[in-house]
């Protein structure tokens, strides 16, 4: 299922037609349109949205030297190209790769997210693929939220995997995964602030974070094996594996039993936290409530008048302290993947500028 | 669907200009990029309760359009971007909570009727714009103008070297495929990813390789950073006032809609 779109591209036919203009599906998370989000949250998003391209300028241009601009460049293609080939997910939803987790492992976190970043602009600006005015909140969460979310578990699960290629794999594949489920809960959490119309937020979180799971599934195997075959062919490329020398990436490719059993548990528990809550009592989402036919009572005026958090938490479908625990706990973890992820590159910026 | 793989090919970044020339397509790049932001910024903020604000942004779309000589036919197919939201749009009003309206015996959300044709409305009019941009102007030209926009350079040489890059990146796609394929490969299901991930592996670094030593030719040829700016020249104040012209009937139609 997931394969046949890209298989298409690389395999015997093309599916698209002509890839660059003829889309035919696109998960909501991604290259939102305008008007998706009210005014304020855009105009919010695009302000951390700058603040972090700033940031990322000025660090990383200490180490984009001229060497590395065209690698960058090389890689918003690379991402670019992959963002054009959607798979099927369920039913009636498609994703595609998003990249940011593989753009951070490849150059680092800052440059990833840049390379990203430059990458959602340019699909507004020249392919109309999301809005203008939407690039701030669809850069924070396809490029700063997948790039420095994926860094920093990318970062902490480096500790535990073993010091080799398969460890750099193994690592790149979860990170992979959770930079999506965060990308779609980022999302989620934006629509509670911002929401163009009066969907309850457990309805948008439990659909987008499930469909994620599942497109991170496979932003997970691609990433994982894209990043193998950069290191099995220039391991200097890898900015994530650069702590790793030649003889300890050449060492015994096996993956380990701790980290099967790590990445499994891992994944067992992002499943069981965070999509179970939702995925259980609404086996799918925007269905299910469509079938019960707007049952929230709610009795308020339009959004526009109640865009606020716990309006929104709130709204209806019985649980609303789980919801708003919830909205809450996604957006304290957004914060601290984020954040770990800064804290790692600075770091990590700090002692390469000292060795 | 079978578009077979010439076609397949097309659809770079150089086929995304239609050739003509129209007032829009001679309007310096830098002004249509500021007026393509501010029509959109005004098209995002008209609240949507006024229908006949949204008539005045299409109207001004549209005569661009036709302005610009853009065939109904290429923005339609640039519009289908969009299509996956506009069924988004649809769900809306059966999700939404809050009253709700009878439309053919149907309860609907009054709201999540509203939601839907504001992310309908805002969304086909903004990517009309966008589109209007990248129809009359050529990649290297908004380049340029990003630079004179005082893009950051970093940012610009990576969009740049992206462009450039695309295509490239693409047939050497192809001619993998057909290496892959004339050694019976023929993926279909999720086991058979691997193949395909390492050649995209493989596909990285070969582009890498390549790149740089583009890049070093380049830089032996004198080559700063920046592509050099021929045309010393600054945008003709013409240029801007005509470029203007959009975001300023939106902002009257905004500005009145707010007030009314």
């Amino acid at each position: 299922m997931y394969c046949e779109r890209i298989a298409g591209v690389i395999g015997c036919h093309y599916v698209e037609g002509r890839p660059f203009d003829t889309e035919s599906h696109r998960m909501i998370a991604m290259h939102a349109p305008d008007g998706f989000l009210e005014a304020p949250v855009a105009l919010a998003t695009a302000v951390i949205a700058l603040v972090f391209v700033a940031l990322a300028l000025r660090v990383s241009g200490r180490e984009l030297g001229d060497r590395q601009v065209p690698l960058a460049g090389i890689a918003a293609a690379f991402i670019f190209a992959a963002q054009m080939f959607n798979f099927p997910v369920a039913a009636g939803t498609t994703g595609h790769l998003m990249g940011g987790a593989l753009a951070a492992i490849l150059l680092g976190p800052w440059v990833g997210s840049l390379v990203v970043t430059v990458v959602v602009v340019v699909q507004a600006l020249l392919f109309a693929d999301g809005g203008l005015t939407a690039l701030g909140y669809n850069v924070i969460n396809m490029a700063t939220v997948t790039a420095f979310g994926g860094w920093a578990v990318f970062r902490l699960l480096r500790r535990v995997m073993p010091r080799n290629a398969a460890g750099v794999m193994g690592a790149t594949a979860i990170a992979a995964l959770v930079s999506v489920v965060l990308s779609a809960a980022a999302f989620s959490v934006q629509w509670l602030f911002g929401a163009s119309a009066e969907v309850p937020f457990d309805t948008v979180f439990g659909a987008m974070v499930g469909v994620h799971v599942l497109i991170g599934v496979g932003e997970a195997i691609i990433s994982a094996l894209a990043v193998g075959a950069v290191l099995a062919a220039r391991p200097d490329l890898v900015t994530g594996a650069s702590d790793l020398d030649a003889a300890q990436l050449s060492a015994e490719r096996r993956v380990g039993r701790r980290t099967f059993v790590f990445g499994g548990l891992f994944v067992a528990v992002v499943f069981a936290t965070v999509v179970s809550q939702f995925a259980v009592d609404n086996p799918d989402g925007l269905e299910k409530v469509a079938i019960d036919e707007g049952f929230i009572e709610a009795g308020r005026d339009h959004a526009l008048d109640s865009s606020i958090f716990s309006d929104y938490a709130t709204s209806g479908v019985g649980n609303e302290t789980l919801s708003l625990a919830v909205a809450g706990v996604s957006g304290v973890l957004i914060t601290l993947l984020v954040g770990l992820g800064l804290i790692s590159a600075a770091r990590q910026g700090r002692g390469r500028a000292g060795a | 669907m079978a578009g077979g793989h010439v076609e397949g090919r097309v659809g770079g970044v150089g086929h995304l200009v239609v050739h003509g020339h129209s007032p829009v397509h001679r309007l310096a790049p830098e002004a249509k990029v500021v007026a393509t932001f501010a029509f959109v910024i005004c098209v995002a903020l008209t609240p949507r309760e006024q229908i006949w604000a949204f008539g005045v942004h299409a109207a001004v779309a549209i005569s661009i359009v036709a302005l610009a000589g853009v065939p109904t036919r290429v923005l339609l197919a640039r519009l289908a971007v969009i299509i996956p939201f506009l069924t988004f749009a649809v769900l809306v009003p059966f999700v939404a909570g809050g009253e709700e309206v009878d439309v053919l015996g149907v309860g609907l959300s009054r709201d999540g009727l509203w939601g839907a044709w504001n992310v309908a409305a805002k969304a086909s009019i903004g990517a009309t714009a966008s589109i209007i941009l990248s129809a009359t102007t050529s990649v290297p030209e908004i380049l340029k103008a990003l630079t004179r926009l005082r893009v950051p350079r970093v940012l610009v040489s990576i969009m740049s070297f992206m462009m450039r890059y695309l295509d490239l990146l693409v047939d050497q796609l192809g001619r993998m495929r057909t290496s892959m394929t004339a050694r019976c490969h023929d993926p279909r299901w999720l086991w058979q990813a691997k193949p395909i991930a390492s050649s995209a592996g493989a596909l990285f670094v070969r582009s890498y390789e390549r790149g740089e030593r583009v890049h070093q030719a380049m830089l032996s040829r004198g080559f700063s950073g920046t592509m050099p700016d021929t045309e010393e020249r600054a945008t003709p104040g013409a240029d801007w006032a005509r470029a203007a012209l959009p975001p300023v009937v939106a902002l009257a139609a905004l500005l009145s809609a707010v007030v009314l």
